[in-house]
């Protein structure tokens, strides 16, 4: 039997005069019937100029050489008619960002519909029944709500589910998920990764699943392809390549991940409570000055403490109110009820003058390192931008900022170059720098490794734990990965629709949460069970 | 380690971003709206400054014996000691005998004058108050109500009563061109700022202590420049042509200084006989707005390469 999709020798080669000649060079694997093969790799590995190869979704400026076989079928030799024809009743692709994907002035029902009438020649009758059993196949028991909905009136896993229905209404041999729970929660993450592989395995179809993240590879997975720099580095079956991987630099991609059991903890329980925040609250009121007013609340009687030298970890999905209660204490927004006191200080009530005084004290470093830093203005403007303004001098300033740039293991004529000629990870560095730089007692991190590669985020959360150990801050670390506040955190407060629900120490929120919350989150984390870079051949590859 | 190194580098080229300042200069000349509208512009500009060295006669003076001559007239001037030049009206004569040629030239220079500095001024203070409006939320409700209400007021009746107050004259012109536009200019920054404010980096500058004034400068500023550029140019356009309607309307410049807009208006009555007066004025507002326009056009395209289409 000819596999459902075959992929010989692609090589896409890259417009010259780039930096790289070539997305995607000399790649061969297979994917058959009844299987899912996850295409893992980092940024710029080609993984999804792969996929939209597949699906002949290409720019035409760039010509892939080689075979794309679907069922014996070479995409590469097909027409524009031919994949038209192809796509949705023989492969299916969906995408990371399900609100982008669907047409958002149609109803969800009209867009599975026009998927049938487009391919079939069924009658509105016969759609609408196809149509509505495929929303309830998707997990959509109210199919006729969801029929008559917009995208917009959904949330991001009712979305995808959509999307996933639009794709397998017509039983594609072939079904391309491009980071397809990337944008969305955990715990919905959970529920579409089992609903494709409920799907996947009921009908016996081929399934490329495109990911960085290795936790969902090992619950997916059956055979796994890693891609590096456009190179296919490893192909094997899902053990073998996460237990026993022969490359090098896939060792290193898994040993990255972050482990879910928390690093022993070296909380000192007598040391004074640094920042302590009291029922903080924000209301944000909808509407203008003649709209209807509707109270959201985003953080409700958040009460934390963070002892110094102590790294507390703010846990919870999109939306929860982790970033508004940093955001507030970084007093980048006005609380609208609640205390917060750094040390003997009160920063709620602060304004004006008096605050900006205090501002050096708590530094915050931002999730997006490609918008965190002006892209205008040198390196160097921006780290020495507030020493200056609190009196240091220019040269003073310079020289901190160069000892500082070192610290973040960046060569010191960074301070000359512009953040465009940095890489995602470096910019992070220099956005610590740049906290840094203002000697605070308090360091505000909010979801600072979430935008970057595995590796990268390693080296990042490396550098975090070195600022611990070497200047003994005191931190607050906003993340949605359970792992990663494992790793650095001594302390974690979990919240949920802006109210804290549970806190405590690390190590006793994972391994005997209280609420049903916590333990949803926990239970939802991809490859929880699985101990990433426990490799059973500890001597190969080296 | 060195694996990982070496894909950072790899990546960080690949994220090199494709539009840095140095291909803007390059850009911009390869942009063929910009290369033509520019040349146009730089043409007009060069007419106005030059003026006296075109083979033009004093734009005022009348000569009743070459009253509504069409183009192509000759006239010989005599000479005190008695030797005679001769002069061609290239594009005739009006109904008081005097060098539509001459006045048209002349005429570019109040309209150059005009369009400039309104697009200076309603630039400069538009901005000014767009950034405290999109920056500072308590002003901005205030502010931008009082922008509705000078959007409401029509131009030309505005232009009709400072002529009022204070009489025809470029002055007036000018302010009541200007102050129609501001609203325009300070919405346009406003969004801008409405956008950039939210970034990190400006964020990061407030919680790194720098003051409001400051970060407005350096970090919220820059941003409105390219757009600013490309609606100094559309402003500029228009009150070009607008000033051509308030002087054809005698509520512009007063007839002893030409402008196009004037120099239209004196041939509109005797337009079906002698098109000539009209025409040619015509022709100078409507290639100037249109150069105007079209470098707008490729200045917008090459800041912003998403939105230009392709040539």
């Amino acid at each position: 039997m000819t596999a459902a999709l075959e992929v010989a020798h692609l090589t896409v080669a890259l417009p010259a005069g780039g930096e790289r000649t070539h997305a995607v060079r000399d790649v061969s694997f297979a994917v058959n019937r009844g299987e899912i093969v996850c295409l893992v790799g980092e940024s710029g590995s080609g993984k999804s100029v792969t996929a939209q190869t597949v699906m002949g979704l290409l720019p035409r400026t760039l010509r892939p050489v080689g075979a794309v076989r679907l069922e014996g079928e070479d995409i590469l030799l097909a027409g524009e008619a031919r994949l038209r024809d192809l796509r949705t009743t023989r492969m299916s692709m969906i995408f990371q960002e399900p609100m982008t994907a669907l047409n958002p002035v149609m109803t969800c029902g009209d867009q599975v519909d026009e998927v049938l009438a487009t391919h079939t020649p069924l009658g509105a009758a016969a759609r609408r029944e196809k149509t509505f059993a495929m929303l309830r196949r998707v997990g959509m028991a109210d199919a006729e709500r969801i029929n008559a909905a917009y995208p917009h009136q959904l949330s991001g896993g009712q979305r995808q589910r959509i999307m996933i229905a639009m794709a397998l209404v017509l039983e594609p041999v072939l079904l391309i998920a491009d980071e397809p729970t990337t944008a969305l929660d955990v715990t919905t993450q959970a529920q579409i990764l089992k609903l494709i592989q409920d799907i996947q395995r009921e009908r016996g179809m081929a399934v490329l699943f495109i990911t960085h993240d290795f936790g969902v590879v090992s619950e997916i997975a059956d055979r796994v392809a890693v891609l590096r720099l456009g190179e296919l580095v490893e192909l094997g079956a899902m053990r073998d390549v996460l237990m026993r991987p022969r490359h090098a630099y896939t060792r290193t991609l898994i040993a990255s991940v972050p482990s879910m059991v928390p690093r022993a903890s070296l909380r000192d329980t007598s040391a004074p409570v640094m920042l302590r925040t009291e029922n903080l609250t924000k209301v944000y009121a909808d509407g203008g000055l003649f709209g209807k007013r509707r109270p959201v609340r985003a953080a409700e009687a958040v009460s934390i403490e963070i002892r110094r030298g102590e790294a507390l970890g703010i846990v919870g999905e999109s939306g929860s109110g982790k970033s508004t209660v940093a955001r507030c204490i970084a007093r980048l927004i006005e609380p609208t009820a609640g205390r917060i006191w750094l040390g003997p200080d009160e920063l709620a009530a602060m304004s004006g003058r008096r605050l900006r005084k205090h501002r050096r004290r708590i530094q915050i470093v931002f999730q997006d390192p490609y918008r965190s830093l002006n892209p205008r203005r040198k390196v160097g403007e921006s780290i020495i931008e507030g020493p200056m303004n609190f009196g240091l001098s220019r040269a003073e300033a310079v020289a901190r900022a160069a000892a500082l740039l070192e610290f973040v293991r960046l060569d010191r004529n960074a301070l000359e170059r512009f953040p465009q000629e940095f890489s995602g990870g470096q910019r992070q560095r220099i956005c610590i720098a740049r906290a840094l730089a203002m000697e605070p007692e308090l360091l505000i991190a909010d979801e600072p490794v979430s935008a970057l590669d595995v590796s990268v985020q390693a080296q990042v959360l490396r550098l975090f734990a070195d600022v611990r150990k070497r200047l003994g801050l005191t931190m607050l670390f906003i993340t949605h990965d359970l792992r990663v506040a494992a790793q650095v955190c001594d302390t974690v407060a979990v919240m949920q629709r802006g109210k804290v629900v549970e806190h405590g120490e690390v190590a006793r929120i994972f391994s005997d949460p209280q609420h049903a919350y916590t333990r949803a989150l926990i239970e939802a984390a991809p490859g929880r069970h699985w101990n990433f870079g426990a490799f059973e051949d500890a001597a190969a590859g080296r | 380690m060195t694996i990982e190194a070496e894909d950072e580098r790899a990546v960080a080229r690949l994220a090199a971003p494709q539009a840095r300042p140095t291909h803007l200069g390059r850009r911009l000349l390869h942009h063929r709206s910009v290369v033509i509208g520019g040349a146009l512009v730089l043409l007009m500009v060069a007419i106005a400054i030059f003026a006296p060295l075109l083979g033009t006669v004093d734009p005022k003076a009348i000569d009743p014996a070459y009253r509504n001559r069409v183009p192509g007239t000759e006239h010989v001037i005599a000479r005190a000691d008695g030797a005679g030049t001769t002069q061609t009206f290239w594009m005739g004569t009006d109904s008081l005998g005097r060098d539509v040629y001459s006045r048209v030239i002349y005429g570019a220079r109040v309209s150059l004058i005009v369009g400039v500095t309104v697009a200076l001024i309603s630039g400069s203070i538009g901005l000014a108050i767009g950034l405290i409006a999109g920056y500072l939320r308590w002003v901005d409700v205030v502010i931008m109500r009082v922008m509705d209400g000078l959007m409401a007021i029509p131009g030309i009746l505005l232009a009709i009563g400072l002529v009022a107050v204070w009489g025809a004259g470029l002055f007036t012109v000018i302010l009541a061109i200007v102050v129609p536009e501001i609203p325009r200019v300070v919405r346009l920054v406003r969004s801008i700022v409405l956008t950039i404010r939210e970034e990190p980096y400006v964020e990061a500058a407030i919680s790194v202590g720098t003051p409001v004034p400051l970060i407005l400068i350096r970090h919220v500023m820059p941003n409105t420049f390219a757009p600013m550029i490309v609606q100094a140019t559309f402003v500029c356009a228009s009150a070009i042509l607008i000033e051509a309607i308030l002087s054809f309307l005698g509520i512009g410049i007063p007839t002893d200084i030409p402008t196009w807009g004037n120099i239209m208006a004196e041939g509109r009555q005797l337009f079906r006989v002698y098109p000539h007066t009209i025409l040619f004025p015509g022709v100078f507002v409507a290639v100037t707005v249109l150069a105007v326009n079209m470098l707008g056009d490729g200045l917008r395209d090459a800041f912003d390469p998403r939105m230009a289409k392709s040539i």
